[in-house]
């Protein structure tokens, strides 16, 4: 008989503890789907500031620029799906109220596979000829080193890897020991963004005895190796109000909601009364679940 | 027959003679149009229901629960992956566009502190540099059919003429489908020329909305109507009829 794997489990609080103001963050998901809300929220309860951003943005750009707690955004969007444009982060810009760094979708991608694979950079032509690269001015070009059948030596531009201090993504389930799983239709970039990370922090829906990992999904869906993980915080319904199917869709009314205050500062007072200046994750679900007879 | 039902065979159009490509319009009539196209004449073309799976049978729009055909696998990650090896075919937006083809969808004003933050670059400066993209704009202005773009997602033809090759060897700017006409860039310098005009439309009316100088052959085209068989299917595409609140009629 061996050890037992190294228990990873922490609390909210433990969680908090590990991070700092002006660090660099790196959010799994994408959009509005299963995004780790609870540990975004535990961020606004805890005041951390000057905080820099990596996504496919949602509602974790927006939310922290509405609080004054962004300082930066990088991102290939800011979109809550079934709003299109985040209505925070297009009040943030349109105001200049954070520094934005936007990539090309695809070419994100590369700057966190880069990060992930320890190179300096991946090369695409994503950006050329677009204005990409002029929003953008720290962007480098890279000439290829092998000629072409024309003996051309094609330039390209050069993804840098994202420096990402700490990553949080959330997952359907996990055990003790950091191994994560995601039942939903797609895992995102969420492996990706915690091999990129110095840290990663995992919430789940659930957490299950590692036995127990493939009683609601195949090997497939075991995408996150614990010696990503560095801490795992059980938070059911931890994505609301993203969806985190198949254990819920996104909270549409919840959304609706939360898109209006960007256009109402007094309705933005009371959100924010009473979702975010909460004691406690279970006490944002209950304001959530008892908002008909609420405010 | 409605101006929506011209255009969504318009759309369709696009994608004639294409096969073992990734058919990836986005919006609601670029959707059906582009369903229409593999319920028809490009069966041999792959699509997604939008979520992540590449559906086989022909899905109402918006419909999550219908019933679906799975043939492939097809996350956001394998989304690009096919974007990078060329086998694609976006239909994109656009809320500006200029003679050449260079698209905005990012932002009105400076970049750096916009009047107006739109959607973003989003994909835009990867696929027109990776493979075929073609352009949808419902609304046919001297505000969308501009003189300049402010910011430059999808960068057009005079862009790519200046990088040149190899860079910009996978550029192809296809067709620009508005609600008056198709339009297309086969012209000696690439700029934007009007390929056919939809039934009902004046050729004055496209170049009253045009903020630039378009091409206009001396043989018109007419944009055809779609038959009766594709009319039933577009219904069976979009039966809560969507269509129609992105185009009006004349």
């Amino acid at each position: 008989m061996g050890e037992a794997m190294a228990d990873k489990v922490i609390t909210e609080e433990d969680f908090i503890a590990e991070l700092k103001s002006g660090m660099t963050i790196g959010v799994g998901g994408w959009g509005s789907r299963r995004k780790p809300m609870s540990l975004i929220m535990a961020i606004i309860r805890a005041g951390i500031q000057d905080l820099t951003i990596v996504s496919y943005g949602g509602p974790e750009i927006g939310l922290l620029s509405a609080t004054g707690q962004l300082k930066k955004a990088i991102y290939g969007f800011v979109s809550l799906d079934s709003i299109p444009l985040e209505p925070h982060f297009r009040l943030a810009r349109q105001t200049g109220k954070i520094e934005a760094t936007e990539f090309d979708e695809g070419a994100f991608y590369l700057g966190l596979m880069a990060a992930a694979h320890r190179v300096p950079f991946y090369p695409t032509r994503a950006g050329l000829g677009s204005d990409m690269l002029e929003m953008n001015p720290e962007l480098k070009l890279v000439e290829s080193p092998y000629p072409d059948d024309s003996g051309e030596h094609e330039e390209l531009v050069a993804i840098p890897a994202f420096d990402i201090d700490v990553s949080l993504i959330h997952m359907n389930r996990a055990d003790q020991g950091g191994n994560g799983q995601f039942l939903g239709p797609d895992l995102f970039f969420d492996d990706l963004f915690a091999m990129a990370a110095k840290k990663t922090y995992m919430s789940c829906e659930k957490i299950v005895a590692t036995e127990n990992l493939l009683d609601e999904g195949s090997v497939h869906t075991l995408r996150i190796p614990r010696i990503f993980v560095n801490g795992v915080i059980e938070a059911p319904r931890g994505a609301h109000f993203t969806e985190c199917p198949p254990d819920y869709g996104r909270d549409e009314d919840f959304q609706n909601l939360y898109a209006a205050t960007a256009k109402d500062p007094d309705l933005w007072e009371s959100f924010k009364s009473r979702y975010l200046e909460v004691d406690s994750h279970q006490e944002y679900l209950r304001m959530v679940d008892s908002r008909e007879d609420g405010t | 027959m409605r101006r929506s039902d011209i255009c969504i065979a318009a759309i369709a159009e696009c994608f004639r003679g294409e096969s073992d490509i990734l058919c990836n319009p986005i919006g609601i009539s670029p959707i059906i149009g582009g369903r229409l196209a593999k319920a028809t004449f490009a069966p041999d073309v792959v699509m997604t229901d939008a979520v992540s799976v590449l559906a086989a049978n022909t899905l109402p729009i918006g419909n999550q629960d219908a019933p679906r055909v799975i043939e492939s696998y097809a996350p956001y990650r394998t989304i690009f992956d096919i974007l990078w090896s060329g086998r694609r075919h976006v239909m994109m937006g656009a809320t500006q566009i200029d003679q050449y083809g260079n698209q905005n969808i990012a932002a009105i004003g400076n970049f750096q502190r916009p009047k107006a933050q739109l959607l973003g670059l989003r994909g835009a400066p990867g696929n027109l540099i990776n493979h075929r993209t073609s352009y949808w704009v419902p609304n046919h202005t001297k505000r969308s059919f501009v003189s300049n773009v402010d910011v430059v997602s999808g960068p057009g033809y005079d862009r790519m003429g200046e990088i040149g090759r190899p860079s910009n060897r996978y550029h192809d700017l296809y067709r620009v489908v508005s609600n008056l006409g198709v339009f297309d860039f086969d012209t000696p310098d690439n700029r934007m020329r009007l390929r056919s005009i939809h039934p009902g439309v004046e050729v004055s009316e496209i170049i009253e909305n045009t903020d630039f100088e378009i091409v206009i052959p001396e043989n018109l085209e007419l944009s055809r109507l779609p038959s009766e068989a594709e009319l039933e299917i577009i219904n069976v595409i979009d039966p809560t009829e969507l269509r129609y609140s992105e185009v009006q009629d004349a």
